[in-house]
Formats: structure tokens, C-alpha cells, sequence
């Protein structure tokens, strides 16, 4: 680094110390300029990928209500995906190499999406837990300090809280059925659980980006202090509807005002993400088919396009 | 994989989102022409009657002044402050100005 670029550097680190917010064409120091394309490619990933498990009940749902609720929900999870790659675009990277680099998994996604989802109750458990874990990491996003980032993290918080309401919605209605209905629910959650949990990464001690992340406004709050946000905030409401939380460590804690609860299988999520996750292969293979058949589409609508100017 | 000629070009999306305002930038989409993506904007930035008007511009049509010039364009407005109705101190009898 030359004595410029040096600072310059300091600048920026104070101009963002006092959480002012940086747009498109502000110099900003490589490094950030590398975190947020990663980050913010990685989060359009995880809300693309994501519509998978879900999109999967759509054709299957228990009443034509509940099937437009789902078609609305997983749509927009569609939309939240274009607002970050369109963020992602104001970095100066092309939106066809990020969509590349998924296809060819180099880029991740949330390892949530490679569990799949084998019953009706887990587009239930789905969005009450993973929706609602989304939102507990996204809500601080709003407040990052790289604008598109934060007015697209705006947009997509303002639309998750339905999410995270169907999901509940359709736990409750099933734990006011039949003892299969109740089964069915307890099932997703006993399998959900966990997975939602170690959305918000590794634990405090073993996380790698956070602390320039946290200097550049770009991470507000702690891995561990997040999760433990999303325990606090989830337990009451599983009790409510007769639910049972699958950790025998549960218990609320006096002193600290929190719950404590049990240890986090690492081995199972490092394992899910490096690739070895219950359908890792089969969620790639959905996106690289679902890109290759519409590249015809894509061509004839270019071909269509670029006739009509030359018709002008 | 991708062509890069292949890609549909980025435009800019403006939305009015009621009478009586105007239009707010609101992000950017890929489409092949301009009726497409007016299409696409209706799609992904206003599933929740966000809008009454949609403007979408092609993202290489826009000139924007460039961060390095703010000092010159914007800094000379600093200094005339006489330009402010705060400026004048006026007696308190005088009400309404
Ligand atoms: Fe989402
Ligand atoms: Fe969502």
C-alpha cells in the first residue's frame, strides 16, 4: 500500500467509524470492496437456492390457500435474491459470473437449503425457524454501512415477517389436529432445530471475518450473541403451541436473564458445508438444470430484442 | 456457461409509489428490452402495490457526477449561508416571515 492508498484507507475507517454509509462510486479499500461482493453474492445464493425446499410442497399444499400463501412467499424469496444480485452488481462485478460460480459450486449459499424437506409441517418449521433465524442475522443489515446493501436488506426485512407468520401459522394449525398432525409438526421441529441454530455460523470463538466486519458496519452483532437472540425469542413461542424444544440442555437461566442450551454438533455443520450435506448435490443440480433449460429463452428474447431495434 | 453477449443488459428502475410524488430509484434488473423490463420491475419491485408509475432507464444511459467533483459542485453552497431564512435575526415583534 502507498502512502495514498494508506490515507485514504484511514479515512474511510473513520468516515465509516461514524456510521456514515458509503455508495457505489466512493473509494472504498479492496478488502471491503471483496467482503461485501462475496457476502452479498453468497446471500443472493442462499435466497435463490433457497426457494428449492419449499417450492417443493407448492404443488402439494393442503388447500389452494395455503398453496397461493406458499407460491407468494417462495416469489418473493425469488425477489430478494434479484435485489442482492442488483447490490451485488454496484460493485462492480457482472451478475452472470456470481450466477457462474454457483452453478459450478465455487460460491456457497446457506447450508440450510441442503436438508431437505420430507413433510408438509416443514414448510411450517421452515418458516417460522429458518425465516425466522434469517431475519434475526438480516434485521442488523438494514443498517450496514454500504447503502444498496442496507436498502436491499430494507426491502427484504420488510417482506420476511410474513414468512416467518406463515410458518408459525401453519405449526399451529397442525398442533390443533390429530395425533399425526401433532407428530408431523413435532418431527419438523425436531429436525429443523438444530439446522436453523447453526445458520448463524460458528461460534464466537471460532469466527473468522468478524472483527473487520464489525469495524467496517457490516456485522453488528456477534454470531453467538444472535443465535442466542433466536433461542430466547423461540422457545416461549414453541411452548405456546405444545411444541418441544429437542435439547435436554434447555433451561431458562435466573442470572443471565437467557436460556443456556446444549452444545452445537460442529462435526455435522462442517460437514454440510463443505458439500456433504443431505442434498448438496441434489439442490445444485435443480439450479444448473433449471439455468440450462432456460437458456433458449434467454436467447430468443435477446434475438427478439435486437430484431425489433434494427427494425427501428 | 455464460456468454457474456449473451447477457441481457442492466437496467435502473425508478418507481413512483403514489400521485403526488416522484420517482425514487429503487435498484437495477436484467432484461432484454425495455418492455421486459418494465415487466421485470413490476415482478420484483412491486408485488405489494409499491408503485403507480414505473421508469426503467438502461444503466449505461445514466451519467452521474463523480464523487471526486462533490467538493467543487457541492462545497461553494456551504458559504452562503445568507441563503437560509435563518441568516436574518429579526426583532421578536415580527411574526409570521
Ligand atoms: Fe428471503
Ligand atoms: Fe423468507
Amino acid at each position: 500500500m502507498n502512502a495514498t492508498q494508506e490515507k485514504l484507507r484511514e479515512e474511510f475507517d473513520a468516515y465509516v467509524a461514524k456510521d456514515k454509509k458509503i455508495e457505489p462510486k466512493d473509494w472504498m479499500p479492496d478488502g471491503y470492496r471483496k467482503t461485501l461482493i462475496r457476502q452479498i453474492s453468497q446471500h443472493a445464493h442462499s435466497e435463490v437456492v433457497g426457494m428449492l425446499p419449499e417450492g417443493n410442497w407448492i404443488t402439494r399444499a393442503p388447500s389452494l390457500q395455503r398453496k397461493v400463501i406458499l407460491l407468494a412467499k417462495v416469489q418473493d424469496e425469488a425477489g430478494h435474491g434479484l435485489y442482492l444480485y442488483s447490490a451485488a452488481e454496484t460493485l462492480g462485478v457482472d451478475r452472470a459470473d456470481l450466477i457462474d460460480d454457483l452453478l459450478s459450486g465455487k460460491a456457497k449459499y446457506s447450508s440450510i437449503f441442503n436438508y431437505p424437506s420430507l413433510t408438509w409441517a416443514d414448510m411450517g418449521a421452515i418458516g417460522w425457524l429458518v425465516d425466522g433465524s434469517a431475519i434475526m442475522n438480516q434485521v442488523p443489515l438494514c443498517r450496514c454501512s454500504y447503502g444498496p446493501y442496507a436498502r436491499a436488506m430494507t426491502r427484504v426485512c420488510r417482506e420476511e415477517s410474513f414468512h416467518q407468520r406463515q410458518g408459525y401459522s401453519i405449526m399451529m394449525e397442525l398442533m390443533k389436529g390429530t395425533k399425526d398432525q401433532i407428530d408431523m409438526a413435532q418431527d419438523a421441529l425436531n429436525r429443523w432445530w438444530w439446522p436453523s441454530l447453526m445458520m448463524f455460523g460458528p461460534s464466537d470463538k471460532n469466527s473468522t471475518h468478524s472483527s473487520q466486519n464489525m469495524k467496517w458496519n457490516i456485522k453488528r452483532f456477534s454470531n453467538d450473541e444472535l443465535r442466542q437472540r433466536m433461542v430466547d425469542m423461540t422457545v416461549p413461542q414453541a411452548e405456546l403451541i405444545g411444541l418441544k424444544i429437542p435439547d435436554p440442555d434447555l433451561k431458562w437461566n435466573e442470572d443471565t436473564g437467557h436460556y443456556d442450551f446444549g452444545e452445537i454438533d460442529w462435526v455435522e455443520f462442517n460437514n454440510v458445508l463443505s458439500g456433504n450435506g443431505p442434498c448438496n448435490n441434489e439442490r445444485l443440480e435443480a439450479r444448473n438444470k433449471a439455468h440450462d433449460d432456460g437458456a433458449w429463452v434467454r436467447e430468443a428474447a435477446l434475438a427478439y430484442a435486437e430484431k425489433k431495434k434494427t427494425k427501428e | 456457461m455464460s456468454d457474456k453477449n449473451k447477457n441481457w443488459p442492466l437496467w435502473e428502475v425508478f418507481i413512483r409509489s403514489r400521485q403526488g410524488l416522484g420517482h425514487k430509484h429503487v435498484g437495477s434488473l436484467h432484461a432484454a428490452d425495455a418492455e421486459m423490463a418494465i415487466g421485470n420491475a413490476r415482478d420484483v419491485y412491486t408485488r405489494r402495490q409499491e408503485g403507480v408509475s414505473i421508469w426503467v432507464v438502461p444503466a449505461d444511459k445514466i451519467i452521474a457526477s463523480a464523487p471526486e467533483d462533490s467538493d467543487a459542485l457541492f462545497d461553494p453552497a456551504n458559504d452562503k449561508i445568507y441563503r437560509h431564512p435563518t441568516f436574518y435575526v429579526l426583532p421578536d415583534e415580527v411574526n409570521h416571515m
